[in-house]
C-alpha cells in the first residue's frame, strides 16, 4: 500500500480517539452475567438429582412408615390386603443381573482384546463402530425381539434340552414349582440383558486397554510372552481400575433396565425364583408393570418406595464406578 | 572410576556375591506348546465372541426390518390406530406425539445442559464445585429411566391428577440434561487453549470468546452431541409409562383432555410396547412398524452424525 | 587406543567421559583378535526390511560375535533400531512391517517358518529406550520371565531374582524394596531393573536399543559399566546415537546409513581409522 492510500484510509475512518471513547458497558456486565448464567445451569444438574432423591423419599414415606424395612425381606404383592414386599423383585433383579454379568463381562473383555490386539486398525474401527451402534439400540427393541424370537426359542428348544439332560439336575437349573416352560424366565431376561450391556463394557474396556503404553507391551512380548499372557499379566493390570469401573457401569445399567426385562422375565412377583428357568420379576419391571394398576395411596407409595430402593442401589454402584474410573485415570492418564 | 562393587575375577558369576544358582537349562521348563495353545484358544474365542455379538445385532435389526417393513406406508404416518381387531390405520398420533414430547424436552434440556457444560469446561475446571457437579452428573446418567419416570410422576402427575405429554417431556429432559452437560464439557475441553488465549489477548470479553470462537470451533462436536442426546431419549419407553402414558387420539391443543399439558399424549415407544403385547395381528404389525421406525431413526442418525461430522469427535 | 581420535573433537554431546575399563580393553585395543575365528551368535544375511511399501533396510549382512559388545551407530532414521528389532521379531506386532532375508541364530533362520518364537525371545532379550517396568512389584518384574518359562518353587525363584539383581548391580539399592512397584524406582534404576528382568532367564543375547538415552548421565555411567561386566556371560548388541558411548563400551561397531551397513569393524579401528568417507564424516560430526 502506498503512503498516499494509507492517508486516504485514515481520513475516512473514525477519528483515532474514538475506540477509547466508545462505552465499554458490555464488557462490565457481560462476563459476570455469563458466569452466573452458566454456573446456575451447571448447578441445575446437581440440583435436579437431589430434587429427585427428595421427591422419592417424600412420596415413599407413607410406605416406609407403614411397611418399614421388612419390606425388603417380604415376599408379597397384594394391594387388596395391603401387604407388599420387595424380596421377590430384589431376588429377581440380583439373578438376572448376575446372569447378564457372568455372560457379558468375559465376553466384553475378550472382544476388547480382539479390538486392541488382534485386528488391523481399519477393521478395529469398523467393529468398534458396530459395537457402539449396538449400544444405541433402544431397549424396547431388544424386548420385542426377545419376546418374539428368544422366548419361543427358549421355550421350545433350550429349556427342554437342558432340563431333560443331566444339566437339569444342577441347583440353579432345576426347574422350580413356578416353572412355566422356560420361555419367560430369569434366564431369558438375563441373556437379553447381557447382549444389552455388552457394548458398554466392551467400549470402555477397549478405551482403557488402548492406553497401555506400547513400550510396556513390547517389553512383555520381548520376554517371550504370548498375546494372552501380555493381556492378562501386563495390560489388564495396567488397565484394571478402568475395567472394574466399566464393569460397575454395566452393572448399574443391568440393574435398572426396565423394558427388555418387563417383556421377558415372566412377571411373577409372588415368588423368589429358585431356578434360572423360572419366571420372576425385577424391581424395575415390577414398577413398570404395576404402576398403572396402582389405585390406593399405599399401593402407589409402595411402588415409589421400590423406586427409591432402585435409585439407592444404582447410586451405590455408580459412585463405586466413578471412584474406580477416577483411579484409572490417575494411573494411566497421567503417566507417560 | 567404577561406582559399582568390584566383581571378583573376570566372571561375575563366581562366588563373591553368594552361591550361584544352577544353570537354568537343568530346570523344569513350562511347555511352550501348552502356552501357545491357550493363546490360540483365547484368540479363537475372541473371534467367536465378536462374531456372535455382531451376528446377534444384525439378527435383531434384520428381524425388525423383516417384520416391520410391511406396515410402513403413507397411512402409517398419517392415520390413527385402528379399532382393535380391525385392519388399516397407522401410528400417526404416536409419531407426532414423540416428536412433540422429544422436541419440548430438547428445548428445555439442551440449552441448560449446554450452558452448564460451558461452565464446567471454562470456569469450573478442576475446582471443588465443578468436581462435585461433574460427579453428580455422572451418577445422574446412571439413574434408571424408570426411576426418573417415578420421580416426575410423584412431582407432577400426582399433584395435578393427570398424565400429560409435558410431564413426559420433563422426564426426558431430566435424562438429557447431564448427558448434554458432560458432552459439551468434553468437547470444549478438546479445543486447544491457544484459541481462547488468542481471543482474550485481543481484548475481547470472555463471554464473546467462548460463544464466538470456542463454540464455533467445537461446533460439529456439539451438534453431534445434541443430536445424539436427543435421539437417545426419543427411544426411551420407561419414563413415559408413568408420565405421558399413551392415547388413541391426536394431540389436540394445549390444555384440553388431549392437550399437551392436559392429558396423556400418544407416543411411539409406549404405543409399540402396548401393541406388541396385543393378540391382534394388525396391532402387532403396527408395533413392528413402529420398532422399525425407531431403529431407523436411532441408527440412521447415529451413522449420519458420524459421516457428516467425522471430525467432530477429534476436535 | 580406544577413543583417541574421538577425544580430539569438540565434545558437542552432553555426556560423561568415563575412563575406559583398563585391563580388558587394553588386551583387545590393538585389534589383536581374529574376528573370523570367533563364534557368531547371530548372523544376518541379506536382511531387508519394509514398512509397508517403503524399504528401510537394504541387504544387511552382520555377524554378532559371542561375548562381545557390538555397537550400531548412525544418524537418526538410518535403520539402527529397525535392524535389531528384526532379531527378536518384535516388529511383527505391527501390520505392514516385513523382514526378508536370513537371520541365523542357534543354527536356524529365525525368520523362517517353524521357529519357536517364545524360545527365541527368551534367548534374545531386549532393553528399550524408555525404561519399561511392568505394573507390578520389583520382585515380580524380575521374576516375570522365570515364572513364565519355568516351574520354580518360591525359594528357587527368590534366589534367582537376587542373583539377577546382583548381576545388574541393583541388588543393594532395592533389596529392601522388593515389594514396591517397579515404577517407584528412579529412571536409571528402572532401566537396571529391566536389565535384571531380562538376564534372569539367561538369554544368549541382550539387545539394547539406546538404553541410556532417556536417563541421567550418572545412571548412564553405571549402565555402561554394567555392560562391560555382562559381556563375560552374554552377547550384547547396543544401538546408540552417542558415539562416545559406542567408543567406550563396544568391541565392534557397525555404521549404518540410510538402511545400509556402510562399514563394520573393530571399534578402535572404526573410530581411529575409518575406511569409508561417510563413516569418517559421521565420526567427525560433519552430520548427525
Amino acid at each position: 500500500m502506498s503512503t498516499l492510500e494509507i492517508d486516504a484510509q485514515t481520513q475516512t475512518g473514525p477519528p483515532r480517539g474514538a475506540a477509547q471513547a466508545a462505552p465499554r458497558v458490555h464488557h462490565r456486565f457481560g462476563d459476570p452475567a455469563f458466569r452466573v448464567v452458566t454456573l446456575v445451569s451447571g448447578l441445575t444438574v446437581a440440583i435436579a438429582m437431589f430434587t429427585l432423591a427428595g421427591v422419592l423419599i417424600y412420596n415413599s414415606w407413607t410406605a416406609i412408615s407403614e411397611l418399614g424395612l421388612s419390606f425388603l425381606t417380604t415376599v408379597a404383592w397384594s394391594p387388596s390386603s395391603g401387604s407388599y414386599g420387595a424380596l421377590a423383585a430384589l431376588a429377581g433383579t440380583a439373578l438376572t443381573t448376575l446372569v447378564a454379568m457372568v455372560i457379558a463381562v468375559p465376553l466384553a473383555l475378550v472382544i476388547a482384546l480382539l479390538l486392541t490386539e488382534l485386528v488391523p486398525p481399519g477393521m478395529a474401527r469398523v467393529l468398534g463402530t458396530a459395537v457402539e451402534m449396538l449400544a444405541a439400540i433402544p431397549s424396547i427393541i431388544f424386548g420385542m425381539w426377545g419376546l418374539f424370537v428368544l422366548v419361543p426359542f427358549m421355550q421350545e428348544t433350550v429349556a427342554p434340552a437342558v432340563t431333560e439332560s443331566w444339566l437339569g439336575q444342577l441347583p440353579l437349573l432345576r426347574p422350580g414349582e413356578t416353572f412355566q416352560g422356560g420361555g419367560f424366565s430369569i434366564l431369558t431376561a438375563g441373556l437379553v440383558l447381557a447382549v444389552m450391556i455388552l457394548p458398554f463394557i466392551t467400549a470402555f474396556s477397549r478405551d482403557v486397554l488402548l492406553m497401555v503404553p506400547r513400550v510396556t507391551k513390547e517389553a512383555g512380548y520381548g520376554m517371550g510372552s504370548t498375546t494372552w499372557e501380555v493381556l492378562r499379566k501386563i495390560s489388564l493390570r495396567y488397565a484394571l481400575s478402568g475395567v472394574v469401573g466399566a464393569t460397575f457401569i454395566g452393572l448399574g445399567r443391568a440393574l435398572g433396565e426396565t423394558m427388555a426385562v418387563a417383556y421377558l422375565v415372566g412377571g411373577d412377583f409372588l415368588t423368589v425364583p429358585k431356578s434360572l428357568f423360572d419366571p420372576g420379576t425385577t424391581v424395575a419391571s415390577l414398577i413398570a408393570l404395576q404402576f398403572n394398576e396402582a389405585t390406593t395411596k399405599l399401593d402407589v407409595s409402595a411402588l415409589i418406595y421400590m423406586g427409591l430402593i432402585l435409585f439407592a442401589v444404582t447410586m451405590v454402584f455408580q459412585v463405586l464406578a466413578q471412584i474406580w474410573l477416577r483411579r484409572a485415570r490417575r494411573t494411566t492418564g497421567g503417566r507417560a | 572410576m567404577s561406582t559399582l562393587a568390584p566383581p571378583s575375577g573376570d566372571s561375575v558369576r563366581t562366588g563373591a556375591d553368594g552361591p550361584v544358582p544352577p544353570a537354568l537349562a537343568a530346570l523344569r521348563p513350562r511347555s511352550h506348546a501348552r502356552r501357545k495353545t491357550v493363546d490360540a484358544l483365547i484368540k479363537t474365542s475372541a473371534w467367536i465372541a465378536a462374531t456372535f455379538g455382531i451376528a446377534v445385532m444384525l439378527l435383531i435389526v434384520w428381524e425388525v426390518v423383516r417384520r416391520g417393513i410391511g406396515a410402513i406406508d403413507l397411512a402409517f404416518f398419517t392415520e390413527l390406530p385402528p379399532v382393535v381387531g380391525e385392519d388399516g390405520g397407522g401410528l400417526g398420533n404416536a409419531i407426532l406425539g414423540t416428536f412433540v414430547i422429544t422436541f419440548v424436552a430438547a428445548l428445555i434440556a439442551l440449552p441448560v445442559g449446554f450452558l452448564g457444560g460451558i461452565w464446567l469446561a471454562e470456569f469450573g475446571r478442576n475446582g471443588r464445585v465443578a468436581t462435585g457437579v461433574r460427579m453428580v452428573a455422572n451418577v445422574n446418567m446412571g439413574i434408571p429411566s424408570i426411576v426418573v419416570g417415578v420421580f416426575v410422576f410423584a412431582a407432577l402427575v400426582k399433584p395435578l391428577q393427570h398424565y400429560s405429554g409435558f410431564a413426559g417431556s420433563i422426564a426426558l429432559a431430566f435424562i438429557m440434561l447431564p448427558v448434554m452437560a458432560r458432552t459439551t464439557e468434553d468437547i470444549l475441553n478438546l479445543v486447544p487453549n491457544e484459541l481462547r488465549e488468542s481471543g482474550l489477548a485481543m481484548g475481547v470479553p470472555r463471554w464473546r470468546v467462548t460463544l464466538g470462537v470456542v463454540i464455533r470451533a467445537a461446533r460439529s462436536g456439539l451438534i453431534t452431541g445434541a443430536v445424539l442426546a436427543t435421539v437417545r431419549v426419543a427411544g426411551e419407553t420407561a419414563p413415559l409409562l408413568l408420565t405421558a402414558l399413551s392415547s388413541p387420539y391426536w394431540l389436540d391443543g394445549l390444555f384440553g383432555p388431549e392437550g399437551f399439558f392436559g392429558g396423556p399424549t400418544a407416543n411411539l415407544t409406549k404405543t409399540v410396547y402396548d401393541f406388541s403385547g396385543m393378540p391382534y395381528e394388525r396391532m402387532q404389525e403396527l408395533a413392528w412398524g413402529g420398532a422399525l421406525l425407531i431403529i431407523v431413526a436411532v441408527l440412521g442418525l447415529n451413522v449420519l452424525m458420524r459421516l457428516i461430522f467425522q471430525r467432530g469427535k477429534e476436535w | 587406543m580406544v577413543g583417541t581420535k574421538v577425544r580430539e573433537q569438540p565434545d558437542t554431546r552432553q555426556d560423561v567421559l568415563v575412563a575406559p575399563p583398563t585391563e580388558v580393553a587394553a588386551a583387545r585395543s590393538t585389534g589383536g583378535e581374529d574376528f573370523d575365528a570367533l563364534e557368531s551368535v547371530i548372523s544376518a544375511r541379506g536382511l531387508d526390511f519394509f514398512y509397508g511399501k517403503e524399504q528401510a533396510l537394504f541387504d544387511n549382512d552382520l555377524e554378532i560375535k559371542k561375548n562381545r559388545v557390538t555397537a550400531i551407530i548412525g544418524p537418526s532414521g538410518c535403520g539402527k533400531s529397525t535392524h535389531i528389532r528384526t532379531y527378536n521379531r518384535i516388529y511383527e506386532l505391527y501390520r505392514d512391517h516385513r523382514a526378508m532375508g536370513e537371520i541365523m541364530f542357534g543354527g536356524r533362520n529365525i525368520l523362517g517358518p517353524g521357529t519357536d518364537l517364545l524360545e527365541t525371545r527368551r534367548r534374545i532379550g531386549m532393553i528399550f529406550q524408555k525404561p519399561s517396568p511392568f505394573p507390578m512389584t520389583v520382585f515380580d518384574n524380575v521374576a516375570y520371565g522365570l515364572r513364565q518359562h519355568y516351574k520354580l518353587n518360591r525359594s528357587e525363584l527368590s534366589d534367582r531374582v537376587e542373583d539377577a539383581l546382583k548381576r545388574s548391580a541393583l541388588w543393594d539399592e532395592v533389596k529392601h524394596k522388593l515389594g514396591e512397584p517397579g515404577i517407584a524406582l528412579s529412571g536409571g534404576q528402572q532401566q537396571r531393573l529391566c536389565i535384571a528382568r531380562c538376564i534372569a532367564t539367561e538369554p544368549d543375547v541382550v539387545l539394547m536399543d539406546e538404553p541410556a538415552s532417556a536417563i541421567d548421565p550418572v545412571a548412564t555411567g553405571k549402565i555402561e559399566e554394567l555392560m562391560e561386566r555382562l559381556k563375560a556371560n552374554y552377547t550384547i548388541v547396543i544401538v546408540t546415537h552417542n558415539m562416545q558411548q559406542a567408543a567406550r563400551v563396544s568391541d565392534y561397531t557397525a555404521f549404518f546409513y540410510e538402511g545400509h551397513i556402510v562399514e563394520f569393524g573393530p571399534t578402535t579401528q572404526i573410530f581411529s581409522n575409518p575406511q569409508e568417507k561417510q563413516t569418517e564424516d559421521y565420526i567427525t560430526g560433519r552430520f548427525s
